[in-house]
Protein backbone atom coordinates (compact mmCIF):
# COMPACT_ATOMS: atom_id res chain seq x y z
CA UNK A 1 0.00 0.00 0.00
CA UNK A 2 2.55 2.42 0.98
CA UNK A 3 5.23 1.72 -1.99
CA UNK A 4 1.87 1.94 -4.22
CA UNK A 5 1.18 5.45 -2.72
CA UNK A 6 4.77 6.40 -3.69
CA UNK A 7 4.37 4.92 -7.39
CA UNK A 8 1.14 7.71 -7.65
CA UNK A 9 2.67 10.60 -6.48
CA UNK A 10 6.14 9.80 -8.32
CA UNK A 11 3.63 9.32 -11.31
CA UNK A 12 1.72 12.42 -10.51
CA UNK A 13 5.06 14.41 -10.35
CA UNK A 14 6.22 12.59 -13.63
CA UNK A 15 3.06 14.01 -15.25
CA UNK A 16 3.12 17.37 -14.18
CA UNK A 17 7.00 17.36 -15.41
CA UNK A 18 5.87 16.05 -19.12
CA UNK A 19 3.18 18.80 -19.17
CA UNK A 20 5.88 21.36 -18.50
CA UNK A 21 8.40 20.35 -20.83
CA UNK A 22 6.96 18.76 -23.59
CA UNK A 23 6.18 21.52 -25.86
CA UNK A 24 9.42 23.26 -25.16
CA UNK A 25 11.24 19.83 -26.35
CA UNK A 26 8.67 19.91 -29.21
CA UNK A 27 9.69 23.24 -30.15
CA UNK A 28 13.63 22.26 -29.95
CA UNK A 29 13.00 19.29 -32.16
CA UNK A 30 11.20 20.85 -34.58
CA UNK A 31 13.62 23.61 -35.04
CA UNK A 32 15.82 20.51 -36.44
CA UNK A 33 12.83 19.72 -39.48
CA UNK A 34 13.69 19.64 -42.84
CA UNK A 35 10.37 21.74 -43.68
CA UNK A 36 9.12 25.43 -43.75
CA UNK A 37 6.05 24.62 -41.37
CA UNK A 38 7.03 24.23 -37.86
CA UNK A 39 4.20 21.85 -37.48
CA UNK A 40 5.32 18.74 -39.62
CA UNK A 41 8.39 16.53 -39.19
CA UNK A 42 10.03 15.77 -42.20
CA UNK A 43 13.25 14.80 -41.40
CA UNK A 44 16.29 15.98 -40.02
CA UNK A 45 17.73 19.07 -41.26
CA UNK A 46 19.71 22.56 -40.11
CA UNK A 47 18.02 24.62 -42.76
CA UNK A 48 16.41 26.47 -40.66
CA UNK A 49 18.83 27.75 -38.92
CA UNK A 50 20.95 28.26 -42.02
CA UNK A 51 17.87 30.43 -42.87
CA UNK A 52 18.23 31.96 -39.45
CA UNK A 53 21.67 33.33 -39.72
CA UNK A 54 21.24 34.49 -43.37
CA UNK A 55 18.13 36.48 -42.22
CA UNK A 56 19.12 40.22 -42.18
CA UNK A 57 16.28 40.98 -40.34
CA UNK A 58 17.28 38.30 -37.57
CA UNK A 59 20.72 39.70 -37.59
CA UNK A 60 19.42 43.40 -37.25
CA UNK A 61 17.11 42.15 -33.93
CA UNK A 62 19.90 40.26 -32.57
CA UNK A 63 21.83 43.47 -32.60
CA UNK A 64 19.34 45.06 -31.15
CA UNK A 65 18.91 42.94 -28.22
CA UNK A 66 22.53 42.63 -27.38
CA UNK A 67 23.33 46.43 -27.35
CA UNK A 68 20.08 47.38 -25.06
CA UNK A 69 21.59 44.01 -22.91
CA UNK A 70 24.90 45.22 -22.28
CA UNK A 71 24.13 49.17 -22.28
CA UNK A 72 21.19 48.56 -19.82
CA UNK A 73 22.49 45.89 -17.44
CA UNK A 74 25.62 47.68 -16.89
CA UNK A 75 24.08 50.77 -15.86
CA UNK A 76 21.32 49.51 -14.10
CA UNK A 77 23.63 47.56 -12.13
CA UNK A 78 25.59 50.78 -11.67
CA UNK A 79 22.51 52.74 -10.57
CA UNK A 80 21.58 49.95 -8.54
CA UNK A 81 24.67 49.32 -6.74
CA UNK A 82 24.87 52.87 -5.64
CA UNK A 83 21.17 53.30 -4.49
CA UNK A 84 21.24 49.94 -2.56
CA UNK A 85 24.72 51.01 -0.45
CA UNK A 86 22.88 54.48 -0.38
CA UNK A 87 19.97 53.00 1.39
CA UNK A 88 21.55 50.26 3.20
CA UNK A 89 22.78 53.22 5.82
CA UNK A 90 19.38 55.29 5.59
CA UNK A 91 16.79 55.13 8.51
CA UNK A 92 14.05 52.96 8.07
CA UNK A 93 10.83 54.60 7.21
CA UNK A 94 12.35 56.06 3.98
CA UNK A 95 14.26 53.07 3.26
CA UNK A 96 10.61 51.25 3.10
CA UNK A 97 8.97 54.22 1.35
CA UNK A 98 11.66 54.01 -1.85
CA UNK A 99 11.50 50.13 -1.03
CA UNK A 100 8.20 49.40 -1.86
CA UNK A 101 7.65 52.16 -4.77
CA UNK A 102 10.50 50.80 -6.32
CA UNK A 103 8.71 47.12 -6.31
CA UNK A 104 6.19 48.68 -8.80
CA UNK A 105 7.90 47.57 -11.41
CA UNK A 106 8.03 44.10 -10.65
CA UNK A 107 4.77 43.74 -9.08
CA UNK A 108 3.04 45.41 -12.31
CA UNK A 109 1.77 43.75 -15.11
CA UNK A 110 4.88 44.53 -17.89
CA UNK A 111 1.47 45.34 -19.88
CA UNK A 112 1.27 48.25 -17.58
CA UNK A 113 4.59 49.12 -17.03
CA UNK A 114 5.32 48.96 -21.23
CA UNK A 115 2.18 51.52 -21.76
CA UNK A 116 2.95 53.71 -18.53
CA UNK A 117 6.21 54.18 -20.40
CA UNK A 118 5.17 54.67 -23.60
CA UNK A 119 2.94 57.30 -22.98
CA UNK A 120 5.81 58.86 -20.83
CA UNK A 121 7.98 59.20 -23.98
CA UNK A 122 4.99 60.00 -26.02
CA UNK A 123 4.44 63.05 -23.38
CA UNK A 124 7.94 64.59 -23.24
CA UNK A 125 8.91 63.99 -26.92
CA UNK A 126 11.05 61.25 -27.36
CA UNK A 127 10.28 59.87 -30.69
CA UNK A 128 9.70 56.16 -32.47
CA UNK A 129 13.15 56.31 -34.58
CA UNK A 130 15.24 56.69 -31.45
CA UNK A 131 13.55 53.21 -30.51
CA UNK A 132 17.00 52.24 -28.91
CA UNK A 133 17.14 54.96 -26.17
CA UNK A 134 13.73 54.53 -25.01
CA UNK A 135 14.37 50.61 -24.94
CA UNK A 136 17.67 51.18 -22.99
CA UNK A 137 15.99 53.57 -20.40
CA UNK A 138 12.53 50.95 -19.99
CA UNK A 139 15.01 47.77 -19.54
CA UNK A 140 17.63 49.98 -16.83
CA UNK A 141 14.01 50.93 -15.11
CA UNK A 142 12.69 47.47 -14.99
CA UNK A 143 16.32 46.34 -13.98
CA UNK A 144 17.10 48.57 -11.60
CA UNK A 145 14.89 46.97 -8.44
CA UNK A 146 16.64 43.73 -9.34
CA UNK A 147 19.87 44.90 -8.89
CA UNK A 148 18.62 46.51 -5.54
CA UNK A 149 17.41 43.71 -4.79
CA UNK A 150 20.31 41.68 -5.30
CA UNK A 151 22.75 43.69 -3.66
CA UNK A 152 20.57 44.43 -0.22
CA UNK A 153 21.12 41.40 1.37
CA UNK A 154 24.93 41.15 0.53
CA UNK A 155 25.41 44.39 2.69
CA UNK A 156 22.97 43.53 5.25
CA UNK A 157 25.68 40.26 6.06
CA UNK A 158 28.43 42.20 6.05
CA UNK A 159 29.82 44.12 8.39
CA UNK A 160 29.47 48.20 8.79
CA UNK A 161 32.03 48.04 11.23
CA UNK A 162 34.44 47.11 8.38
CA UNK A 163 33.77 50.54 6.39
CA UNK A 164 34.07 52.80 9.61
CA UNK A 165 37.33 50.70 10.70
CA UNK A 166 38.76 51.65 7.37
CA UNK A 167 37.81 54.66 7.72
CA UNK A 168 39.47 54.87 10.99
CA UNK A 169 42.62 54.28 9.34
CA UNK A 170 42.80 57.34 6.98
CA UNK A 171 40.69 55.86 4.04
CA UNK A 172 38.75 58.76 2.26
CA UNK A 173 34.83 57.77 2.18
CA UNK A 174 35.72 56.85 -1.51
CA UNK A 175 38.74 54.70 -0.93
CA UNK A 176 36.77 52.85 1.67
CA UNK A 177 33.88 52.13 -0.14
CA UNK A 178 36.05 50.64 -3.54
CA UNK A 179 38.82 48.67 -1.50
CA UNK A 180 36.15 47.25 1.72
CA UNK A 181 32.18 47.52 0.72
CA UNK A 182 32.38 47.19 -3.06
CA UNK A 183 34.46 43.95 -2.71
CA UNK A 184 32.26 42.68 0.53
CA UNK A 185 29.32 42.66 -1.67
CA UNK A 186 30.90 41.52 -5.31
CA UNK A 187 29.26 38.87 -5.36
CA UNK A 188 25.31 40.78 -5.13
CA UNK A 189 26.51 42.92 -7.71
CA UNK A 190 27.91 39.99 -10.35
CA UNK A 191 24.37 38.13 -9.80
CA UNK A 192 22.17 41.68 -10.45
CA UNK A 193 24.50 42.49 -13.57
CA UNK A 194 23.79 38.79 -14.70
CA UNK A 195 20.07 38.67 -14.00
CA UNK A 196 19.68 42.38 -15.70
CA UNK A 197 21.25 41.13 -18.67
CA UNK A 198 19.44 37.68 -18.96
CA UNK A 199 15.77 40.13 -18.42
CA UNK A 200 16.83 42.58 -20.85
CA UNK A 201 17.63 39.73 -23.57
CA UNK A 202 14.20 37.62 -22.94
CA UNK A 203 11.90 41.07 -22.83
CA UNK A 204 9.29 41.29 -24.78
CA UNK A 205 6.15 42.72 -23.42
CA UNK A 206 7.71 46.21 -22.30
CA UNK A 207 9.99 46.42 -25.17
CA UNK A 208 6.72 46.00 -27.41
CA UNK A 209 5.64 48.83 -25.88
CA UNK A 210 8.69 51.22 -25.90
CA UNK A 211 10.60 49.99 -29.23
CA UNK A 212 9.19 52.14 -31.61
CA UNK A 213 10.84 51.76 -35.26
CA UNK A 214 13.68 49.41 -33.27
CA UNK A 215 12.78 45.67 -32.80
CA UNK A 216 14.41 43.32 -30.90
CA UNK A 217 14.25 39.22 -30.98
CA UNK A 218 11.65 38.26 -28.87
CA UNK A 219 9.11 41.35 -30.72
CA UNK A 220 10.59 39.68 -33.96
CA UNK A 221 9.02 36.33 -33.39
CA UNK A 222 5.93 37.76 -31.94
CA UNK A 223 5.47 39.63 -35.07
CA UNK A 224 6.02 36.98 -37.06
CA UNK A 225 4.48 33.85 -35.67
CA UNK A 226 1.16 36.23 -33.88
CA UNK A 227 -1.03 35.43 -37.15
CA UNK A 228 -1.05 32.12 -39.46
CA UNK A 229 1.84 29.64 -39.24
CA UNK A 230 5.53 29.28 -37.72
CA UNK A 231 8.27 29.12 -39.76
CA UNK A 232 11.09 26.95 -39.01
CA UNK A 233 13.64 30.02 -38.51
CA UNK A 234 11.46 31.34 -35.68
CA UNK A 235 10.98 27.95 -34.07
CA UNK A 236 14.99 27.58 -34.09
CA UNK A 237 15.60 31.25 -33.10
CA UNK A 238 13.41 30.48 -29.87
CA UNK A 239 15.53 27.16 -29.19
CA UNK A 240 18.08 29.23 -29.44
CA UNK A 241 17.05 31.95 -26.98
CA UNK A 242 15.84 29.01 -24.69
CA UNK A 243 19.01 27.39 -23.89
CA UNK A 244 20.56 30.79 -23.76
CA UNK A 245 18.62 31.88 -21.56
CA UNK A 246 18.00 28.97 -19.87
CA UNK A 247 21.65 28.59 -19.20
CA UNK A 248 22.61 32.13 -17.88
CA UNK A 249 19.15 31.73 -15.35
CA UNK A 250 20.41 28.46 -14.45
CA UNK A 251 23.91 29.91 -13.87
CA UNK A 252 22.30 33.06 -11.83
CA UNK A 253 20.38 30.26 -9.67
CA UNK A 254 22.73 28.00 -8.75
CA UNK A 255 24.86 31.24 -7.87
CA UNK A 256 22.50 32.35 -5.43
CA UNK A 257 21.76 28.97 -3.77
CA UNK A 258 25.79 28.42 -3.12
CA UNK A 259 25.61 32.08 -1.73
CA UNK A 260 22.65 31.00 0.30
CA UNK A 261 24.77 28.55 1.37
CA UNK A 262 28.15 29.74 2.31
CA UNK A 263 26.22 33.02 4.30
CA UNK A 264 24.58 29.89 6.31
CA UNK A 265 28.31 28.66 7.17
CA UNK A 266 29.15 31.48 8.03
CA UNK A 267 26.82 32.29 10.71
CA UNK A 268 27.22 29.08 12.24
CA UNK A 269 30.84 29.67 12.66
CA UNK A 270 29.91 32.88 14.28
CA UNK A 271 27.50 31.19 16.56
CA UNK A 272 29.98 28.80 17.44
CA UNK A 273 32.67 31.28 18.53
CA UNK A 274 30.01 32.86 20.56
CA UNK B 1 26.36 59.61 7.01
CA UNK B 2 27.54 60.84 3.26
CA UNK B 3 26.92 56.88 1.91
CA UNK B 4 23.07 57.74 1.65
CA UNK B 5 23.58 60.18 -0.94
CA UNK B 6 24.68 57.16 -3.30
CA UNK B 7 21.13 56.63 -3.55
CA UNK B 8 19.64 60.84 -4.25
CA UNK B 9 20.34 60.37 -8.16
CA UNK B 10 18.05 57.30 -8.60
CA UNK B 11 15.40 58.30 -5.36
CA UNK B 12 15.04 62.10 -6.63
CA UNK B 13 15.51 61.65 -10.37
CA UNK B 14 15.09 57.94 -11.78
CA UNK B 15 12.52 56.98 -9.35
CA UNK B 16 9.90 60.15 -10.31
CA UNK B 17 10.32 60.20 -13.74
CA UNK B 18 10.40 56.72 -14.94
CA UNK B 19 8.24 54.63 -11.97
CA UNK B 20 5.93 57.07 -10.60
CA UNK B 21 5.74 59.94 -13.32
CA UNK B 22 4.35 56.66 -16.20
CA UNK B 23 2.05 55.51 -13.39
CA UNK B 24 0.18 59.22 -13.43
CA UNK B 25 0.09 59.86 -17.16
CA UNK B 26 -1.82 56.32 -17.27
CA UNK B 27 -4.75 58.40 -15.92
CA UNK B 28 -3.93 61.59 -17.38
CA UNK B 29 -4.13 60.46 -20.94
CA UNK B 30 -7.28 58.62 -19.55
CA UNK B 31 -9.08 62.13 -18.64
CA UNK B 32 -7.45 64.89 -20.44
CA UNK B 33 -7.54 65.29 -23.95
CA UNK B 34 -4.59 67.92 -25.27
CA UNK B 35 -5.04 69.47 -21.97
CA UNK B 36 -8.87 69.39 -21.21
CA UNK B 37 -10.18 67.31 -19.29
CA UNK B 38 -12.78 64.67 -20.75
CA UNK B 39 -15.34 62.09 -19.59
CA UNK B 40 -15.28 61.00 -23.32
CA UNK B 41 -12.91 57.92 -23.28
CA UNK B 42 -14.93 56.66 -20.43
CA UNK B 43 -18.61 56.85 -21.54
CA UNK B 44 -16.75 55.39 -25.07
CA UNK B 45 -15.47 52.35 -22.80
CA UNK B 46 -18.49 51.89 -21.08
CA UNK B 47 -21.10 52.14 -23.55
CA UNK B 48 -19.30 49.97 -26.30
CA UNK B 49 -20.04 46.38 -27.32
CA UNK B 50 -16.70 44.71 -27.70
CA UNK B 51 -14.45 45.98 -24.69
CA UNK B 52 -16.90 44.41 -21.74
CA UNK B 53 -16.91 41.01 -23.54
CA UNK B 54 -13.11 41.08 -23.70
CA UNK B 55 -13.09 42.27 -19.84
CA UNK B 56 -15.50 38.96 -19.12
CA UNK B 57 -13.06 36.89 -21.05
CA UNK B 58 -10.24 37.76 -19.05
CA UNK B 59 -11.59 37.35 -15.99
CA UNK B 60 -13.08 33.95 -16.62
CA UNK B 61 -9.76 33.00 -18.25
CA UNK B 62 -7.89 33.91 -15.39
CA UNK B 63 -10.42 32.63 -12.87
CA UNK B 64 -10.28 29.21 -14.48
CA UNK B 65 -6.82 29.46 -14.92
CA UNK B 66 -6.04 30.02 -10.95
CA UNK B 67 -8.47 27.59 -10.17
CA UNK B 68 -6.79 24.62 -12.35
CA UNK B 69 -3.19 25.68 -10.97
CA UNK B 70 -4.02 25.46 -7.70
CA UNK B 71 -5.59 22.15 -7.61
CA UNK B 72 -2.79 20.97 -10.31
CA UNK B 73 0.35 22.80 -8.60
CA UNK B 74 -0.67 21.69 -4.91
CA UNK B 75 -0.28 18.29 -4.80
CA UNK B 76 3.47 18.79 -6.79
CA UNK B 77 4.36 21.49 -3.53
CA UNK B 78 3.38 18.69 -1.07
CA UNK B 79 4.99 15.96 -2.49
CA UNK B 80 7.95 17.71 -3.41
CA UNK B 81 7.78 19.49 0.52
CA UNK B 82 7.55 15.68 1.91
CA UNK B 83 10.65 14.85 0.32
CA UNK B 84 14.18 14.48 1.74
CA UNK B 85 15.97 18.42 1.48
CA UNK B 86 18.81 17.78 -1.10
CA UNK B 87 15.83 15.84 -3.69
CA UNK B 88 13.48 18.30 -3.18
CA UNK B 89 16.00 20.67 -3.73
CA UNK B 90 16.67 19.99 -7.03
CA UNK B 91 13.54 18.44 -8.13
CA UNK B 92 12.15 21.95 -7.13
CA UNK B 93 14.61 23.48 -9.49
CA UNK B 94 13.09 21.32 -12.80
CA UNK B 95 9.65 22.50 -11.31
CA UNK B 96 10.45 26.53 -11.04
CA UNK B 97 12.73 26.98 -13.76
CA UNK B 98 10.05 27.31 -16.75
CA UNK B 99 8.79 29.96 -14.63
CA UNK B 100 11.64 32.38 -15.42
CA UNK B 101 11.29 31.15 -19.20
CA UNK B 102 9.88 33.53 -21.70
CA UNK B 103 6.52 33.18 -21.55
CA UNK B 104 6.11 34.07 -25.51
CA UNK B 105 8.27 31.44 -26.31
CA UNK B 106 6.48 29.01 -24.21
CA UNK B 107 3.35 30.22 -25.84
CA UNK B 108 4.46 29.71 -29.51
CA UNK B 109 5.39 26.13 -28.38
CA UNK B 110 1.77 25.42 -27.67
CA UNK B 111 0.99 27.04 -31.22
CA UNK B 112 3.46 24.34 -33.07
CA UNK B 113 1.64 21.69 -31.04
CA UNK B 114 -1.83 22.52 -31.48
CA UNK B 115 -1.25 24.05 -35.14
CA UNK B 116 -3.35 22.29 -37.89
CA UNK B 117 -1.59 18.60 -38.42
CA UNK B 118 0.88 19.30 -35.46
CA UNK B 119 1.87 16.79 -33.09
CA UNK B 120 -1.54 16.84 -31.50
CA UNK B 121 -3.85 16.90 -34.22
CA UNK B 122 -1.75 13.67 -36.10
CA UNK B 123 -2.28 11.20 -32.20
CA UNK B 124 -5.95 12.19 -32.17
CA UNK B 125 -5.59 10.94 -35.91
CA UNK B 126 -4.37 7.89 -34.57
CA UNK B 127 -7.79 7.26 -32.99
CA UNK B 128 -9.67 8.26 -35.81
CA UNK B 129 -11.02 11.94 -34.32
CA UNK B 130 -10.13 14.18 -37.53
CA UNK B 131 -10.50 18.09 -38.47
CA UNK B 132 -11.26 18.72 -34.82
CA UNK B 133 -10.33 22.28 -34.23
CA UNK B 134 -7.56 22.74 -31.71
CA UNK B 135 -5.68 26.34 -32.44
CA UNK B 136 -7.81 29.46 -32.48
CA UNK B 137 -10.66 27.96 -29.97
CA UNK B 138 -11.09 29.28 -25.88
CA UNK B 139 -9.38 26.09 -25.12
CA UNK B 140 -6.55 26.73 -26.60
CA UNK B 141 -6.46 30.24 -25.35
CA UNK B 142 -6.60 28.36 -21.69
CA UNK B 143 -4.57 25.57 -21.80
CA UNK B 144 -1.28 27.73 -22.83
CA UNK B 145 -2.19 30.49 -20.11
CA UNK B 146 -2.23 27.32 -17.61
CA UNK B 147 0.79 26.01 -18.82
CA UNK B 148 2.11 29.81 -18.75
CA UNK B 149 1.81 30.65 -14.77
CA UNK B 150 1.53 27.02 -13.36
CA UNK B 151 5.15 27.21 -11.62
CA UNK B 152 4.14 30.99 -10.50
CA UNK B 153 1.21 28.62 -8.29
CA UNK B 154 3.89 25.76 -7.02
CA UNK B 155 6.77 28.25 -5.91
CA UNK B 156 5.03 30.25 -3.22
CA UNK B 157 3.25 26.79 -1.49
CA UNK B 158 6.11 25.13 -1.82
CA UNK B 159 8.13 27.53 0.08
CA UNK B 160 5.64 27.75 2.85
CA UNK B 161 4.83 23.96 3.06
CA UNK B 162 9.05 23.47 3.79
CA UNK B 163 8.65 26.02 6.36
CA UNK B 164 5.96 24.18 8.42
CA UNK B 165 7.09 22.84 11.95
CA UNK B 166 7.62 18.82 11.65
CA UNK B 167 6.56 18.35 15.14
CA UNK B 168 3.01 19.71 14.57
CA UNK B 169 2.58 17.04 12.36
CA UNK B 170 4.09 14.51 14.45
CA UNK B 171 2.64 15.69 17.36
CA UNK B 172 -0.88 15.36 15.35
CA UNK B 173 -0.07 11.49 14.53
CA UNK B 174 0.73 11.08 17.91
CA UNK B 175 -2.80 12.09 19.25
CA UNK B 176 -4.70 9.75 16.79
CA UNK B 177 -5.22 11.92 14.05
CA UNK B 178 -4.98 9.88 10.46
CA UNK B 179 -2.96 11.41 7.52
CA UNK B 180 -6.46 12.68 5.71
CA UNK B 181 -6.74 14.71 9.17
CA UNK B 182 -3.24 15.81 10.08
CA UNK B 183 -3.24 17.41 6.68
CA UNK B 184 -6.89 18.93 6.45
CA UNK B 185 -6.29 20.39 9.86
CA UNK B 186 -2.50 20.71 9.86
CA UNK B 187 -1.21 21.38 6.86
CA UNK B 188 -3.59 22.71 5.00
CA UNK B 189 -4.00 25.85 7.49
CA UNK B 190 -0.57 26.50 7.84
CA UNK B 191 0.07 26.98 3.98
CA UNK B 192 -2.67 29.59 3.26
CA UNK B 193 -0.36 32.16 3.23
CA UNK B 194 1.73 30.59 -0.18
CA UNK B 195 -2.01 29.86 -1.75
CA UNK B 196 -2.73 32.93 -1.34
CA UNK B 197 0.35 34.79 -2.66
CA UNK B 198 -0.01 31.64 -5.35
CA UNK B 199 -3.23 33.06 -6.56
CA UNK B 200 -2.35 36.30 -6.64
CA UNK B 201 0.78 35.63 -8.74
CA UNK B 202 -1.53 33.69 -11.34
CA UNK B 203 -4.51 35.81 -10.96
CA UNK B 204 -2.75 39.22 -11.66
CA UNK B 205 -0.65 38.42 -14.33
CA UNK B 206 -3.24 36.05 -15.90
CA UNK B 207 -5.72 39.22 -16.01
CA UNK B 208 -2.93 41.40 -18.13
CA UNK B 209 -1.78 38.33 -20.85
CA UNK B 210 -2.11 39.32 -24.21
CA UNK B 211 0.06 37.65 -26.62
CA UNK B 212 -1.69 34.46 -25.92
CA UNK B 213 -5.13 35.35 -27.02
CA UNK B 214 -3.34 37.14 -30.26
CA UNK B 215 -1.14 33.80 -31.23
CA UNK B 216 -3.91 31.19 -29.67
CA UNK B 217 -7.29 32.26 -30.02
CA UNK B 218 -7.75 33.88 -33.11
CA UNK B 219 -11.09 36.23 -33.75
CA UNK B 220 -12.74 33.21 -31.39
CA UNK B 221 -11.44 34.94 -27.87
CA UNK B 222 -10.36 38.10 -27.64
CA UNK B 223 -8.49 39.27 -24.27
CA UNK B 224 -8.84 42.37 -22.85
CA UNK B 225 -5.41 42.71 -22.98
CA UNK B 226 -5.01 42.09 -26.30
CA UNK B 227 -7.40 45.45 -27.20
CA UNK B 228 -4.93 47.68 -24.86
CA UNK B 229 -2.17 46.48 -27.12
CA UNK B 230 -4.31 46.87 -30.09
CA UNK B 231 -5.31 50.59 -29.36
CA UNK B 232 -1.92 51.73 -28.64
CA UNK B 233 0.12 50.30 -31.58
CA UNK B 234 -2.87 49.38 -34.25
CA UNK B 235 -5.00 51.93 -33.21
CA UNK B 236 -2.66 54.59 -31.54
CA UNK B 237 -5.76 55.37 -29.62
CA UNK B 238 -4.35 56.77 -26.24
CA UNK B 239 -7.05 57.71 -24.98
CA UNK B 240 -8.79 54.90 -24.65
CA UNK B 241 -6.01 52.58 -24.22
CA UNK B 242 -5.22 54.59 -21.19
CA UNK B 243 -8.75 54.05 -20.09
CA UNK B 244 -8.65 50.49 -20.74
CA UNK B 245 -5.29 50.20 -19.02
CA UNK B 246 -6.83 52.15 -16.09
CA UNK B 247 -9.68 49.33 -15.49
CA UNK B 248 -6.84 46.77 -15.96
CA UNK B 249 -5.23 48.96 -12.80
CA UNK B 250 -7.98 49.15 -11.00
CA UNK B 251 -8.77 45.40 -10.95
CA UNK B 252 -5.14 44.29 -10.11
CA UNK B 253 -5.47 47.04 -6.93
CA UNK B 254 -8.92 45.40 -5.91
CA UNK B 255 -7.61 41.88 -6.06
CA UNK B 256 -4.52 42.10 -4.40
CA UNK B 257 -6.15 44.00 -1.69
CA UNK B 258 -8.89 41.21 -1.12
CA UNK B 259 -5.94 38.89 -1.00
CA UNK B 260 -4.37 40.91 1.44
CA UNK B 261 -7.45 40.83 3.49
CA UNK B 262 -8.07 37.51 3.07
CA UNK B 263 -3.64 37.05 4.61
CA UNK B 264 -4.69 39.05 7.08
CA UNK B 265 -7.93 37.02 8.40
CA UNK B 266 -6.06 33.62 7.99
CA UNK B 267 -2.98 35.18 10.27
CA UNK B 268 -5.89 36.30 12.80
CA UNK B 269 -7.62 33.50 13.26
CA UNK B 270 -4.04 30.93 13.17
CA UNK B 271 -3.24 33.11 16.29
CA UNK B 272 -6.77 32.39 18.00
CA UNK B 273 -6.15 28.61 17.50
CA UNK B 274 -2.56 28.20 18.93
Amino acid sequence: MKKFGKFLKGAYLGIVVLFMYLPITVMLVMSFTDSRSAAIWNGFSFGAYAALFSDGDVMDALLTTLLVAVISSILATVIGTATAIGLHSMKKRPRAVVESITQLPMVNPDLVTGISMMLLFAFIGIKQNVGITRMVIAHITFNIPYVIFSVLPKLRQSSDSLYEAAMDLGCSPVKALAKVVIPDIMPGIVSGLLLAFTLSIDDFAISLFTGGTSTNLAMLIYSKTAKGGVHTKFCALSALMFVVVGTLLLIVNLRSLRQEKEAEQQRRKVAQKN
Amino acid sequence: MKRTRLAYPYIFVWMPLFIVAPMLFVAYYAFFDNGTFTTEYVKQVFSSTTYLPALWNSIWIALATTAVCLLAGYPVAYILSNMKKRTAALLSILFIMPMWMNMLLRTLAWKIILYDDGIVATVLSWFGATNVQLIYTPGAVLIATIYDFLPFMILPIYTTLIKIDRSHIEAAHDLGANGLNTFLRVVLPQSVPGIISGITMVFVPAMSTFAVSTMLGGKKIVLFGQLIEEKFLINKSFGVGSTLSLVLIILVIISMVIMRRADRDEGREGGTLW
